[in-house]
């Protein structure tokens, strides 16, 4: 390829994702090889510029995100006699790729996709940080050029990269909400995967793994008796986590949802930061879903400049196109959406960045699925027991559909795979079941595709030998941590809505020192009963308002089918789901979504199963208008600034 | 009039619980939760249905599987409620 053409590719590539980085733009060409870049500027915002080469020209980087511990590195590597020319910390990374090679990600401390061109040694490193906060893709275009971009959108820009979708991601998206990495929904496109690297030389490509989360065998944990000293080291490890998660040369903000993780990162910086800390929030105009009133008695006991915004259903259903552009996927909820709002409402406040309570409830055990396992395994033990179904309903106090249950049917409900205790998947047997019965749609076609496929047989053979041996708390853990939290959390709730704004968010939970820490901490001290994140709460104790430190967990959910109906439907959602639109697209059967679509239309619908199916349905129709026809792929032009 | 009963039913069961045309034909002692048709929320929208259609109460404790998780049985079960209307005394 001519090194014009290249340069204009790579062009097109910082074109699609400038939204990532508003602030500058710029391109580096060194023989057969380029490396683009989109900045937003937090740290060092003079000299920071990016792609940034060594003096030599041989080695250089390109990076999206932050290394939170880069002030100890550097200082560090200026101790062995390393000189600096900025203060960021890309060039942190560059110096210490050239003193450790691929061995210098095993000591950042931080949120990062990066990549490295290094014509010394003939060879580009990307690699991704240990949660998967921050995307990278890569792919082959049509005459084998190995490429990578944060987001898909650039590279579909090259040739022979297509949108073709692949079968198997969408039977994943309807099984476990996001698709198996390295798998993604496009065929030709594969993501690197949570705390891998990548080597790419002329002659062979090499995935590797640095890190993943790891727990002790069962009986090996720590004792219960040391719960004071744990609950002390979590709180410290927080605290520090928290800290330098506020280094940045822009100020620094904190979403704040009402519930007890959000708050207590709110309450850590708020003591961390020299002027009134800013928080922001989401609320409803529906009182199911809306948790302003918690938002506020934080806000006001912890004294910060407070802001909100309502996302109505109307809003939901306006915004949902643009949300699928985002995520570059189906989805089956709407939640991203009040998301994307929301960090509209900080970038407008003037603010890049913010810390969230994300994290907290795959770590520390939060998450209702967590007691529902428990629950199982304790009816599973006498089966023919009348009382312990009804336990199920203390788990889902907001649900009335579960409210309303006798024991006969809750432990129909959750009794699926009660005779497979010894499943590795057990724990999440009932939600994958759920989830699955939304490819009820699939086409034909689809399905004739898809035939012989089986997901849970996938994900069950890509667990580590050592799964067997640990507790059935990290074992259900380890399945949240590594794959709902990077493949939906992290990604369609967290760093896509996100940085749709340029809005970069930061999660003291997921700081891998207090993973690690967390993952040893005996299972019972996390969740103990059925009260949650236990150990959390004895952390922080006298240091939250009472009701907040004594508040259940109350997950956060959006409005999902109600967006698309009545009279605020947007314009698009009847011709989309009409027979034609579905047939052509070819994914799902017509008449099944028209009945689906006329349930909800007449009569609403407060279903798991049909909210999942319709959102998923219409997302999926939403992704393909976007990116297989490519007919609402638009980005702005960039500015004569960027240059090769 | 069983007949009427059953098809009403099943039509219900088309409409807002199998929503394909392949899966019209349900056998009458197919279980409805291991077919994965319809879930907690189905449950609650298949007893208002019931009450509405039927102009009957279904109290809390005939909320069973063995009442409402089968067409057989749901059919059973709405005869016996209208007859037990219908008793006199």
């Amino acid at each position: 390829m001519p090194p014009e053409s290249r340069t204009e590719l790579i062009r097109q590539m910082i074109c699609a994702i400038m939204h990532r980085g508003p602030d500058a733009q710029d391109l580096l060409v060194r023989h057969d090889a380029a490396l683009g870049h989109a900045r937003l500027s937090i740290i060092d915002l003079a000299d920071g510029r990016q792609p940034m080469a060594d003096e030599s020209g041989e080695v250089a980087i390109a990076f999206n995100g932050e290394i939170f511990n880069y002030l100890e590195l550097r200082r560090d590597l200026m101790a062995r006699g390393i000189c600096f020319r900025t203060n960021s910390d890309t060039e942190v990374i560059l110096r210490l790729y050239q003193e450790r090679g691929t061995a210098c990600v095993e000591v950042l401390n931080g949120d990062f996709a990066f990549a490295i061109l290094d014509r010394s040694r003939d060879r580009l490193m990307l690699a991704r940080d240990r949660m998967g906060v921050r995307p990278l893709y890569h792919a082959r275009t049509r005459d084998g050029h190995f490429c990578f971009a944060s987001e898909v959108k650039a590279l579909l820009r090259l040739p022979g990269i297509s949108a073709a979708p692949d079968p198997v991601a969408l039977d994943q998206i309807f099984t476990f909400w996001h698709p198996l990495p390295p798998r993604t929904i496009f065929r030709d496109v594969q993501e690197l995967p949570p705390g891998h690297l990548l080597i790419a030389t002329p002659e062979r490509t090499e995935l590797r793994h640095y890190w993943r989360p790891d727990f002790p065998r069962r009986g090996e944990e720590a004792s219960d008796a040391q719960e004071d000293v744990i609950a002390g080291e979590l709180h410290d490890l927080l605290t520090d986590a928290v800290r330098i998660r506020l280094r940045a040369d822009v100020p620094v903000g904190a979403y704040l949802s009402g519930g007890l993780d959000s708050s207590i990162v709110a309450a850590l910086a708020r003591t961390l930061v020299p002027s009134r800390l800013r928080t922001f929030s989401v609320t409803f105009a529906t009182p199911e879903f809306d948790e302003s009133a918690h938002q506020q008695e934080m806000a006001a006991e912890l004294g910060t400049k407070h802001q909100s915004i309502c996302c109505t259903a109307a809003d939901i259903g306006a915004m949902f196109p643009e949300v699928i552009r985002h995520v570059e996927r189906p989805i089956l909820r709407t939640a991203p959406a009040p998301l994307f709002k929301l960090s509209g409402l900080v970038r407008r406040a003037g603010l890049k960045v913010v810390l969230t309570g994300e994290g907290a409830d795959e770590v520390l055990a939060g998450y209702d699925i967590f007691k529902e396992a428990k629950l199982r395994a304790f009816c599973a033990r006498q089966p023919g027991s009348r009382l312990r179904p009804l336990l199920f309903r203390r788990l889902y106090p907001y649900l009335p559909g579960i409210q309303a249950q006798s024991a006969a049917y809750l432990k129909a409900f959750f009794g699926a795979g009660l005779d497979r205790a010894g499943d590795p998947l057990f724990s999440h047997l009932p939600r994958f079941g759920t989830t699955a019965r939304a490819k009820l749609f699939f086409s034909d076609g689809l399905r004739a595709e898809l035939a012989g496929y089986d997901a849970l047989a996938e994900l069950r053979e890509s667990l580590p030998a050592e799964f067997l041996r640990w507790d059935p708390l990290h074992q259900a853990q380890y399945l949240e941590t590594v794959h709902l939290l990077p493949g939906y959390i992290l990604s369609a709730q967290g760093d896509r809505v996100a940085m749709a704004h340029a809005v970069e968010a930061r999660f003291p939970f997921l700081d891998h020192r207090l993973v690690e820490f967390a993952a040893r901490i005996p299972p019972r001290l996390k969740l103990k009963g059925l009260r949650e994140k236990h150990i959390l709460r004895r952390s922080m104790e006298g240091r939250l308002p009472p009701a907040i430190a004594r508040r259940p967990k109350q997950p956060y959910r959006a409005p999902d089918s109600q967006p698309f109906f009545g009279p605020h439907a947007p314009d698009y959602v009847q011709e989309l789901l009409s027979r034609g639109t579905i047939a052509r697209s070819g994914y799902f059967d017509p008449p099944a979504v028209e009945r689906l679509a006329r349930k909800c239309a007449m009569q609403g619908t407060g279903s798991f199963r049909d909210n999942q199916a319709l959102v998923g349905i219409l997302s999926t129709q939403l992704w393909h208008r976007a990116f297989v026809e490519g007919t609402t792929l638009s980005h702005p032009a960039l500015p004569a600034a960027a240059n090769a | 009039m069983p007949s009427q009963i059953e098809a009403d039913i099943r039509s219900f069961i088309a409409d807002n619980f199998l929503f394909r045309e392949d899966r019209a034909s349900l056998d009458a002692d197919e279980s409805l939760l291991e077919a994965g048709l319809i879930d907690s929320t189905g449950v609650l929208e298949l007893v208002a249905f019931l009450e509405r259609r039927f102009d009957i109460r279904i109290p809390d404790e005939d909320m069973l599987p063995e009442n409402l998780d089968s067409i057989r049985g749901l059919v059973a079960y709405v005869q016996g409620r209208l007859d037990a209307v219908q008793a006199p005394g």
